[in-house]
C-alpha cells in the first residue's frame, strides 16, 4: 500500500482499490482454474458473495462511475410484503427487484436495470393494496408497509392481455427470425402460457431499414420497449432514437425514420444487445461466406478478435467467461477456413506502432493522445468531437492492420492469387462491419477485409454446420500470424489497450532494463501491470511513472463516459493518454457479442462483462509472453517487412486518416 | 396608465377607488344584488351614461366582434358621444353560440348576433332614445319569447360566477379594472397577514378540488408540495385544455388573466416557489396574448417579480406553448413538455410535488382551479365550502354543446342537476327532438341516458354512474345521434392522441376502435360486445396514465346504457339513428312523393332516378353518399333516412 502511495497514483473507487489489492486472491483463483472465475453460474443463481459485488457493480455502471467515489451513505431500509412474504429492502428499490431477490420472477420486457426503467410495456404489473389500478413493478419504489401481490387472477389477466396486444401487432414469424429461441417476447409469451391472441387486427407494416453495413432495423418486430432509445441516449449519449408519431403509428426510430446509416449513429450495436426481440439485429454476412468457403480454389483467411475466445462459449450454453480459444479454432477449421489467425497478433503490432507514436507525440507535446482501435469511438469522435481528430492515433485498428497485412504481406509471401484470397474477421462488434466498409481500408476496388462476422453470426454458422461445439477438441492458431502475447489479448477489455501500450512504453522508456522491485503497481515475471486502469468503472484516471516522466492516463468505455472525459479535457483537464472504447466494458461488452437476455431473462444486465474480462486477464496471466515487444513474429515482421515502428512502410500499411462528419449523416 | 410600482395595500386601494366608477354601470351583468339606492349612487358616480360591452372572447371574435367594436367606436365619434358612452372589450359572457354578443349597461341589455350594420340602429334607439332594439335581443328558440336583460335570461339566472366573476365585466387588458374588482388583494393579504402554512390551510379548508379532471383535493396537493424540503420549487399552471368542446380555461385566460397570475403567486408563496410556468396551447393565441400582456403589466407594476408589495417574496411567471397534444394535459407529460421533451407521461410515484419540473418539487393546478383561489382567500374557506355538495365544494364551469338550444359556457354550484343544466339553462333540445344522452368528461368520460338527468352533478356521482367530471365538457345528444358512432368518435380521438408509450393504450385502444368500426360497418358479431367490455376493462387496469386508464370509458358507458343500439347494429344491420353510413340509407316515401324532381337536380352524385311528373323516384343506395341534401330540399319531406 505504501509503495502505491509513493507513486502518487490517483485511483478510482474504493471497489477498484479492493479488487486491485487482491493479488493473492487472484492467484488462488488462477490455480483453481477457469471455473472459479465464473461468479454467475449458468442457472443465474447468485451466491451471497457475488450478490454483494453485483450490487456494487450496479453503482459503477457507466455514467454513474463518478458518483461511486463518494462515501456510501447507509441506506434506509423498509419492510414490505410481497405475496405474503415479508421482506426488508432498501427504500426506493423497485418492487420488481425486491421480488426477484426473493425468487419471484416478475416477467418484464421494457425493463433494463439502471438504463431503462420507464414502466412502458406493462408486463410487470402487480397489485398493490390501496391502489386503484395495477402498477408497473419496475418503477414502483419500495416503501414501508406496502402489500404487494404478484400472482392474482387480476394480475395474470392483465399481463396476459398486454402481451397478447403486443403479439397482435408483432411480425410473428418466429421461425425465420434472427432471434428465434433467444427472444424475450417468446419467453414472456411462453411463461404466461399464451395460446390465443384475441382480438387481432391491423398489423403495421414497414420496410426493413438496412442501408448501412452493420445494423438492420425491422420495425415490424419492434415492441416499443424503448431499450434501444435508452441505451443510446443514456449510456452512449448519441441520442439516435426517439419516439415519433402517436398512438398505433408510434415508432421508435432515428429522426424522420431515417436509416441508421443516415444519422449520427456510431454503429456500436449496443441497441442490438439491448433489443429484446429481433427488431435490431446484425446485418448478416453469413451467406457470402458460406459461398466462398464452398469453393476449394479460394484461400480464406480468418482472424478472431481477442474477446471472441471468452464469449463464444456462451452461445453454446457454457458459463459466462469460459475460455474456448482451442475449440473456436477447431470450429473455424471445420467450417472450412484455410488459415485461422488471431487479431491478438495485430493487437501486438498495434502496440508497437501506437507506443512509438505516443512517445513521439509526448515528446512533441501534441497531447492528449487518443487511441484509435475502436471504430464506434472513431465515428463518435468524427461526429461529435471533430476537434479531437488531430489527437487520434493514426494507427489502424488491429483488425484493419491485419486486413492490410493479409493482402500485402501474407498473400504475397504465400503467393496466393489475390482474386482467390479472402479475408474474414470475427469481431465482437457491429461497428467493425462499418469499419471494414470504410474507403480508407480498401484498395479502391475491394476492401482489405471482405467480411466481418459478429460472435453471434459465427455461432450461427457453427450451429448451421452441425458442429457440437462443447465436444470439440482444442487446436492451435496457425502460424505465424496466430502468435500473440497477453498484451494483445487484453485489448478486449476496457483499459487493456492502455495497459498493453504502457507495458511496452515502460519498457521503451526505461531502456528495456529488467524491472526489479518495481515502483509500479504489480510486477509479475517482468511484466508491469497497471491495475488502476482495469475494471468496470466508467471512467478511470490514473498517473503512471514511465522512466523519468509521469503521465496522466484516462480510460473511458461507453461513449457517454467518453463525452465526460472529452468535456473535461475541453475544460482544461490535462491528460496525456486516453483510451476510449465505445462499448461498456470494452470489446467484451461489444455490440456483436452474444445476447444473453433472450435465453435467460435473469441475465438482462451488464454484469456479465466482468466475467468476460476476468477471463481475458486470466489468459494474459497464463501467457508466457505478456508484452507486445516480446512477440517474436512481430520482431521478425519489422526486420523483414516493416523496418521499424513508425517507418514509412509501416505508415503506408498500418496507419489511416479520419474525417469530420456532421450530426445528420 | 401609470407605470408606478404598486407597493402597498394603499396603492391597491387608491387604484380601486379611481377605477371603480368606471365599473359601476357594468356590475349589473350577473345577478346584481345591490340595493336600488346603491344602484342609483353607482349610476351617479359613473362618468358615462352607457357602457357598451363587446365580447372579445375567441367565439365572438371569430364571428367578427372586432368589426362591431370598430363600428361602435365610429358611431360614437360621429355622434360625439365619447364622453357619454364607453365601449369596453371584455371577456366571455358564455353565450358563445349567439355571438357577437353586445351588452349595454345600465340594465344589462343582452344583444346577440350583432353585425356592424346593426350598430346604427342600436345608437338611434337604445342610446339616443332609451328604447331597446327588440329584433336584436335574445329570443328563446322554442317559445320565441324575447328577453331584454341578462337578469331575466334563464341562461344566466341560475349561474353562480366565482371563477368567471370578472368575465364580461372588466377589460382583461386593463389591470386597474382587475384591481378595482379586488384583484391582487388576496395576494396582498397572504403576503402581509398570513404564513405560508395558513394559506395552505385555507385552501385545504375550502375543500376545493382540482378542476382539471381527476378532482384531487387542491389543498392536499399544496400541502404535499409545501412539505417537501428543497431549495427550489416551481408552480405550474395547466392551461392545456384538450377535451373536445371544453373551453372554460381559455375563457378565463382571455377574460381574466390576472386572476390566474395572482393565484399562482399565492401558490408560490404557500409552497415556497418563486418561479411559475403557464403551459398553454398554441391554439389559444388570444389567451396567450392577454396572458403576455398581463404578465408584462403585473411585472411593471411590481405585482410579479422581486420583492412583491415590499414583502421580500419574489415570483415570476413564464409562458410555455404546447403544440396541442391531448396527453400533455396529463401532469407528468405536461412537465416533460415544458422542459422541451416529447410529451409523454411517466409513472407516479414520484409525484410532481416531490419530483416535477427539472426534478424539483412542483405544484401543478389547472386554470379554473387557480381562478377560484383569490376569492377563497378573500371570502374565506367556509364561504367557499358552503357552496356545492358534501364531497364537491364550490362551483364548476361547464361548456354546453351538442343538441341543445343554448350552447356556451356556464358556471353553476356543484350539485346542480343535469336536468337544470339541460332544460333550464340550456333551454332544452332544439327542433322538438327528444333527449337521448349527455356526454360528460370528454374523451375520458361517459354517456349518460335520460334516467340520470336528475343526478346532482359532482365528482362522486358522475364516477358512480360510469362517467366523470373531467374538465367540464357537456355534450347533449338527441335521437338523431348514434351511440355506437359516438363511441367510435371518442375512440378515434384517444387513439390519435395516445402518446404510444404503454402497450394497452397504444394497441388496446386501436383494437377497441377496430371492433367498434366493424360494428358501424355492419360486420360486428355479438361476441364483440363481450370483447369490448373485457378489453376495455383491461385497458383501464393496465394503462400507464389517466389517458389510457379512462380511454375505454365512452365505449363502456355507451355499451352499458345503450347496449340495444349496439345489438341492432350487429343483428339487424341497422343504425336506428341513421348515422352509420353502411347501415342506413335514404329512401323516398312513394306516398308522399310529388314527383317534382327537385331531389334529382340537387343530388351531387346523381343517385336519384325518376322523371318529373312520372313516378317512381328511387335512390340507388350504391351511388348515394348519404349527404342528406335531398332530405333538406324535398318540398313534401318525402325523403327519409333509416
Amino acid at each position: 500500500m505504501q509503495k502505491r502511495n509513493k507513486n502518487a497514483l490517483i485511483t478510482t473507487s474504493d471497489e477498484e482499490r479492493q479488487n486491485n489489492s487482491t493479488v493473492q486472491a487472484r492467484r488462488e483463483k488462477e490455480q483453481a482454474g477457469m471455473e472459479a472465475s465464473m461468479a454467475t453460474a449458468s442457472d443465474g443463481s447468485i451466491s451471497a458473495n457475488s450478490k454483494e459485488s453485483a450490487s456494487k457493480r450496479a453503482q459503477t455502471l457507466p455514467g454513474t462511475a463518478e458518483q461511486s467515489k463518494e462515501p456510501a451513505e447507509p441506506k434506509e431500509m423498509v419492510t414490505l410484503q410481497i405475496d405474503g412474504i415479508t421482506v426488508e429492502v432498501e427504500k426506493g428499490l423497485s418492487l420488481l427487484e425486491a421480488a426477484r431477490n426473493i425468487g419471484i420472477n416478475i416477467p418484464s420486457l421494457c425493463y433494463l436495470k439502471d438504463i431503462n426503467e420507464i414502466g412502458a410495456c406493462r408486463v410487470c404489473l402487480v397489485e398493490i393494496e390501496g391502489q386503484r389500478t395495477l402498477q408497473a413493478s419496475c418503477v414502483y419504489p419500495s416503501v414501508d408497509g406496502l402489500i404487494v401481490r404478484t400472482n392474482t387472477a387480476r394480475v395474470r389477466k392483465a399481463r396476459k392481455r398486454t402481451v397478447e396486444l403486443l403479439l397482435s401487432n408483432h411480425h410473428r414469424e418466429c421461425t425465420t427470425c434472427n432471434r428465434n429461441l433467444n427472444c424475450e417476447l417468446q419467453n414472456v409469451a411462453d411463461d404466461l402460457a399464451i395460446r390465443d391472441i384475441e382480438p387481432t387486427g391491423e398489423v403495421r407494416r414497414y420496410e426493413i431499414h438496412d442501408n448501412n453495413p452493420a445494423i438492420q432495423r425491422d420495425y415490424n418486430k419492434c415492441i416499443h420497449c424503448r431499450r434501444c432509445e435508452a441505451i443510446c441516449s443514456k449510456m452512449q449519449q448519441c441520442h439516435v432514437y426517439s419516439a415519433q408519431n402517436r398512438g398505433f403509428e408510434t415508432v421508435i426510430a432515428p429522426a424522420f425514420m431515417r436509416d441508421l446509416g443516415e444519422v449520427a449513429c456510431i454503429m456500436c450495436g449496443q441497441c442490438v444487445i439491448a433489443c429484446p426481440v429481433g427488431s435490431l439485429t446484425d446485418k448478416e454476412s453469413m451467406s457470402p461466406i458460406w459461398e466462398i468457403l464452398e469453393d476449394p480454389r479460394n484461400h480464406v483467411v480468418v482472424q478472431t478478435a481477442p474477446s471472441i475466445q471468452v464469449t463464444l462459449g456462451e452461445e453454446f450454453g457454457l458459463p459466462v467467461g469460459t475460455v474456448v480459444t482451442g475449440k473456436m479454432v477447431t470450429a473455424l477449421r471445420r467450417l472450412g477456413f484455410d488459415q485461422v489467425f488471431a487479431t491478438d497478433f495485430a493487437a501486438d503490432l498495434t502496440i508497437m506502432e501506437e507506443a512509438h507514436e505516443f512517445i513521439g507525440r509526448f515528446e512533441e507535446g501534441r497531447l492528449p493522445f487518443l487511441t484509435s482501435c475502436c471504430p464506434g469511438w472513431i465515428k463518435f469522435c468524427e461526429h461529435f468531437y471533430p476537434q479531437f481528430i488531430p489527437n487520434l492515433s493514426t494507427c489502424k485498428s488491429p483488425m484493419s492492420m491485419f486486413g492490410a497485412l493479409t493482402r500485402f504481406y501474407h498473400g504475397k509471401k504465400r503467393d496466393i492469387d489475390p482474386e482467390r484470397l479472402f479475408s474474414v474477421a470475427i469481431m465482437p462488434c457491429t461497428a467493425k462491419k462499418y469499419e471494414a466498409a470504410r474507403p480508407e481500408h480498401s484498395d479502391g476496388k475491394r476492401p482489405h477485409i471482405d467480411y466481418v462476422l459478429t460472435t453471434r453470426e459465427l455461432a450461427m454458422m457453427i450451429r448451421q454446420a452441425g458442429i457440437d461445439f462443447a465436444k470439440l477438441p482444442d487446436s492451435e492458431y496457425d502460424s505465424p500470424l496466430g502468435e500473440y502475447t497477453g498484451a494483445g489479448t487484453i485489448f478486449g477489455a476496457t483499459g487493456g489497450v492502455m495497459e498493453a501500450a504502457l507495458r511496452t512504453a515502460y519498457w521503451a522508456m526505461t531502456g528495456g532494463k529488467k524491472v526489479e522491485n518495481s515502483p509500479q503497481e504489480e510486477v509479475r515475471e517482468q511484466t508491469v501491470e497497471f491495475r488502476e486502469i482495469r475494471g468496470q468503472s466508467g471512467l478511470k484516471i490514473s498517473k503512471v511513472r514511465l522512466g523519468d516522466h509521469e503521465i496522466k492516463v484516462a480510460v473511458a468505455h461507453g461513449t457517454g463516459n467518453a463525452r465526460q472525459i472529452l468535456e473535461a479535457i475541453i475544460a482544461g483537464e490535462k491528460i496525456d493518454y486516453v483510451e476510449i472504447m465505445a462499448c461498456p466494458g470494452g470489446c467484451v461488452g461489444g455490440g456483436g457479442q452474444p445476447v444473453l437476455g433472450g435465453r435467460d431473462h435473469r441475465k438482462i444486465s451488464l454484469d456479465y462483462r466482468h466475467n468476460r474480462s476476468d477471463a481475458l486477464y486470466n489468459i494474459d496471466y497464463s501467457k508466457k509472453l505478456r508484452n507486445s515487444h516480446e512477440n517474436a513474429t512481430i520482431q521478425n515482421l519489422y526486420k523483414t517487412y516493416l523496418d521499424h515502428p513508425g517507418s514509412e512502410k509501416a505508415h503506408k500499411v498500418l496507419h489511416t486518416a479520419y474525417r469530420a462528419r456532421n450530426r445528420w449523416s | 396608465m401609470t407605470l408606478q410600482k404598486i407597493q402597498s395595500l394603499e396603492d391597491l386601494n387608491s387604484i380601486k377607488e379611481k377605477t371603480m366608477p368606471y365599473l359601476s354601470l357594468r356590475l349589473g351583468a350577473f345577478g346584481d344584488d345591490r340595493t336600488s339606492q346603491e344602484k342609483a349612487e353607482a349610476l351617479a358616480s359613473s362618468p358615462y351614461n352607457h357602457s357598451i360591452m363587446v365580447c372579445a372572447g375567441t367565439g365572438c371574435l371569430s364571428s367578427n366582434s372586432q368589426k362591431v367594436k370598430e363600428q361602435l367606436l365610429e358611431e360614437i365619434n360621429k355622434r360625439h358621444l365619447a364622453d357619454k358612452v364607453e365601449i369596453v372589450k371584455t371577456g366571455c359572457f358564455g353565450f358563445c353560440e349567439l355571438g357577437p354578443v353586445v351588452v349595454i349597461h345600465p340594465g344589462a341589455y343582452f344583444y346577440c348576433r350583432i353585425q356592424p350594420e346593426d350598430v346604427q340602429d342600436i345608437f338611434d334607439n337604445h342610446i339616443e332614445k332609451g328604447q331597446a332594439v327588440q329584433r336584436l335581443l335574445y329570443k328563446n328558440p322554442t317559445t320565441h319569447e324575447i328577453t331584454e336583460t341578462m337578469d331575466e335570461n334563464k341562461f344566466f339566472h341560475p349561474q353562480t360566477r366565482i371563477a368567471l366573476r370578472n368575465c364580461g365585466i372588466i377589460n382583461p387588458e386593463k389591470m386597474d379594472e382587475y384591481i378595482a374588482r379586488d384583484g391582487y388583494r388576496a395576494l396582498a393579504k397572504v403576503l402581509m397577514e398570513m404564513t405560508p402554512s395558513e394559506v395552505v390551510k385555507t385552501v385545504r379548508d375550502s375543500e376545493l378540488r382540482g378542476r382539471g379532471g381527476a378532482g384531487f383535493l387542491t389543498g392536499r396537493k399544496w400541502a404535499f408540495t409545501a412539505a417537501v424540503k428543497q431549495d427550489y420549487k416551481y408552480v405550474v399552471c395547466n392551461a392545456d385544455e384538450g377535451d373536445p368542446g371544453a373551453f372554460m380555461d381559455r375563457s378565463i385566460l382571455e377574460g381574466d388573466p390576472h386572476a390566474v397570475l395572482e393565484a399562482m403567486a399565492i401558490a408560490g408563496y404557500a409552497v415556497g416557489a418563486s418561479e411559475g410556468y403557464i403551459y398553454v396551447r398554441a391554439e389559444y393565441p388570444i389567451a396567450v396574448a392577454r396572458l403576455e400582456k398581463a404578465i408584462e403589466e403585473a411585472t411593471q407594476k411590481g405585482l410579479l417579480g422581486e420583492n412583491i408589495l415590499g414583502s421580500g417574496f419574489n415570483f415570476t411567471v413564464e409562458i410555455r406553448l404546447g403544440a396541442g397534444a391531448f396527453v400533455c394535459g396529463e401532469e407528468t407529460a405536461l412537465l416533460r413538455s415544458v422542459t422541451g421533451q416529447r410529451g409523454e407521461p411517466r409513472s407516479r410515484p414520484p409525484y410532481p410535488a416531490v419530483q416535477g419540473l427539472w426534478d424539483k418539487p412542483t405544484l401543478l393546478n389547472n386554470v379554473e382551479t387557480y381562478a377560484n383561489i383569490p376569492q377563497i382567500i378573500l371570502q374565506g374557506p367556509q364561504w367557499y365550502a358552503s357552496i356545492g355538495t358534501e364531497g364537491s365544494k364550490g362551483t364548476k364551469i361547464f361548456s354546453l354543446a351538442g343538441k341543445i338550444n343554448n350552447t356556451g359556457l356556464i358556471e353553476v354550484p356543484m350539485g346542480t342537476t343535469l336536468r337544470t343544466i339541460v332544460y333550464e339553462i340550456g333551454g332544452g333540445i332544439p327542433q322538438g327532438k327528444s333527449f337521448k344522452a349527455i356526454q360528460t368528461g370528454g374523451p375520458s368520460g361517459g354517456c349518460l341516458p335520460a334516467e340520470h338527468l336528475d343526478k346532482p352533478i359532482d365528482y362522486e356521482s358522475l364516477t358512480e354512474i360510469g362517467s366523470m367530471m373531467g374538465s367540464g365538457g357537456l355534450i347533449v345528444m338527441d335521437e338523431s345521434d348514434c351511440m355506437v358512432d359516438i363511441a367510435r368518435f371518442y375512440l378515434e380521438f384517444t387513439q390519435d392522441e395516445s402518446c404510444g408509450k404503454c402497450t394497452p393504450c397504444r394497441i388496446g385502444t386501436k383494437r377497441l376502435l377496430e371492433i367498434v368500426n366493424r360494428i358501424t360497418e355492419g360486420n360486428g358479431k355479438l361476441e364483440d360486445l363481450e370483447i369490448l367490455e373485457e378489453l376495455g376493462h383491461d385497458i383501464q387496469e393496465a394503462s400507464l396514465c389517466g389517458l389510457g386508464q379512462t380511454a375505454p370509458n365512452p365505449v363502456l358507458s355507451t355499451l352499458h346504457y345503450f347496449r340495444e343500439e349496439f345489438i341492432t347494429h350487429i343483428q339487424d344491420k341497422r343504425c336506428p339513428a341513421g348515422v352509420c353510413k353502411a347501415l342506413s340509407r335514404h329512401e323516398i316515401d312513394q306516398e308522399k312523393c310529388i314527383s317534382c324532381s327537385i331531389c334529382t337536380k340537387h343530388c351531387p352524385v346523381k343517385a336519384i332516378s325518376g322523371e318529373r311528373k312520372v313516378k317512381p323516384f328511387l335512390i340507388d343506395p350504391d351511388i348515394c353518399t348519404n349527404c342528406g341534401i335531398c332530405v333538406e330540399k324535398c318540398p313534401p319531406k318525402a325523403i327519409l333516412r333509416r
